[in-house]
């Protein structure tokens, strides 16, 4: 009897251990976003993507609907090519969509978000969203702003 | 020259202690769990080692969060940026405090009873009587209480940080208004897994092994008397603090410090 008491609380210890571990993993650092296998992968070209990053959310009118998956640069025409993992039962993106780089808050994290146009046709795995508009740098903004007031 | 030689003398003494400690730390890694003989002793030390520290990490846990949910949230609230909350608490305890912390209540609740009871051990003869019908306390006391400080410490240090941010939880969303949402959805942009998580991880097993080793030692080589007992279980303390304090900087250094 000693024993098996002994035995539970063991392994009661063991559970809540592993469960912490699973809680850190998946709850604080957010690991489960990459297992998130009910998407599919659409493209937008961005002349500058400010300080967006693998991982960012995807939102329309407010709802994450997916996430950043890569961002890389065309050796081409020097774009940031970004690809999207969208969620799978968002499938009425329509092909005139917009997407926008956008800050949450003025100095917060930044995300991209889609407006959803009126065309008929929708973006299937694999497209590209042809309509973008990069992110906002502050710094940039301010450089032009102080311009303008030393003319 | 009487200077000379008590240095000369300390420092043989300290090494040949250091090479003591070593080879108690290779005996007992070598020394796995594979009977049911063996199985049972570290059952039994897990018990004592794991389970009765999970109290007081709980709860240390629980306060630490709070606090740097109050502290942060006062600070940030500042610079208009309280959304940050959620990442601040959740890298600190994660990174820091969760390994740190629980390995110094991990030294003063579970290190200081094994140095105790092995140095009482020792002082009644017990392990000298072991040797003599034939079974090495190096496996039979040290060796289960090795495994299970090494096993105990990544889950204590994963159960304090956890309870850390549902602590900060409490207080910055539940209390001060903040956001749920972006409690949560900060912290997760800002945790990285490999980064931050596997590396608290890998600290509280450095720590763990640490203060095991350090209390067990002590215990082994304490003076068999009253007196020395409650010397060796002060310097377990001590020493597992330091050693704790020192070798998170340098692990810090070596893990974020580019």
């Amino acid at each position: 009897m000693q024993a098996k008491h002994l035995e539970i609380a063991v392994g009661l210890f063991l559970v809540v251990g592993f469960f912490a571990f699973v809680v850190i993993a998946i709850q604080v650092s957010g690991l489960n976003r990459d297992y998130n296998s009910d998407s599919y992968q659409l493209t937008a070209r961005f002349s500058n993507v400010g300080g967006l990053q693998a991982g960012a959310k995807a939102s329309s009118a407010g709802v994450t609907i997916g996430r950043v998956k890569t961002i890389h640069l065309d050796s081409d025409d020097y774009e940031a090519v970004v690809t999207l993992a969208i969620d799978a039962r968002v499938d009425f993106l329509t092909i005139d969509s917009i997407a926008a780089i956008q800050t949450a808050g003025v100095l917060g994290e930044q995300y991209i978000s889609i407006s959803i146009g009126g065309d008929e046709e929708v973006l299937v795995d694999g497209d590209e969203i042809e309509d973008t508009a990069s992110a906002i740098v502050l710094e940039e903004l301010i450089g032009k702003v102080m311009a303008s007031f030393s003319k | 020259m009487d200077f000379f030689q008590q240095q000369g003398k300390n420092a043989i003494e300290n090494m040949r202690s250091l090479g003591r400690s070593a080879l108690i730390l290779w005996h007992a890694a070598l020394w796995l769990p594979v009977s049911v003989e063996r199985y049972r002793l570290l059952l039994r030390q897990l018990y004592r080692v794991g389970v009765l520290s999970l109290l007081i990490v709980a709860v240390s846990g629980l306060f630490i969060g709070m606090v740097l949910g109050l502290q942060g949230f006062n600070t940030l609230s500042r610079f208009g940026a309280e959304q940050a909350l959620g990442q601040m608490v959740a890298l600190s305890l994660v990174r820091e405090l969760g390994p740190v912390v629980t390995a110094l209540l991990f030294a003063g609740r579970a290190g200081s009873a094994l140095t105790a009871e092995i140095g009482l051990m020792k002082a009644t003869e017990q392990l000298a009587s072991m040797e003599m019908i034939g079974i090495d306390p190096l496996h039979r006391v040290v060796a289960p209480r090795l495994w299970a400080g090494f096993i105990s410490m990544p889950l204590l240090a994963a159960v304090f940080s956890v309870i850390g941010v549902y602590g900060g939880q409490l207080v910055g969303v539940n209390l001060l208004g903040l956001d749920h949402g972006s409690y949560w959805s900060n912290m997760q942009s800002a945790v990285d897994f490999y980064d931050d998580v596997v590396n608290g991880i890998i600290k509280s097993l450095v720590f763990g092994v640490l203060v095991t080793w350090i209390a067990v030692y002590q215990g082994y080589n304490a003076r068999p008397t009253a007196a020395g007992i409650g010397e060796s279980t002060t310097r377990t303390v001590v020493f597992s603090s330091l050693a704790v304090l020192g070798v998170d900087f340098l692990l810090t250094a070596v893990m974020f410090g580019d």
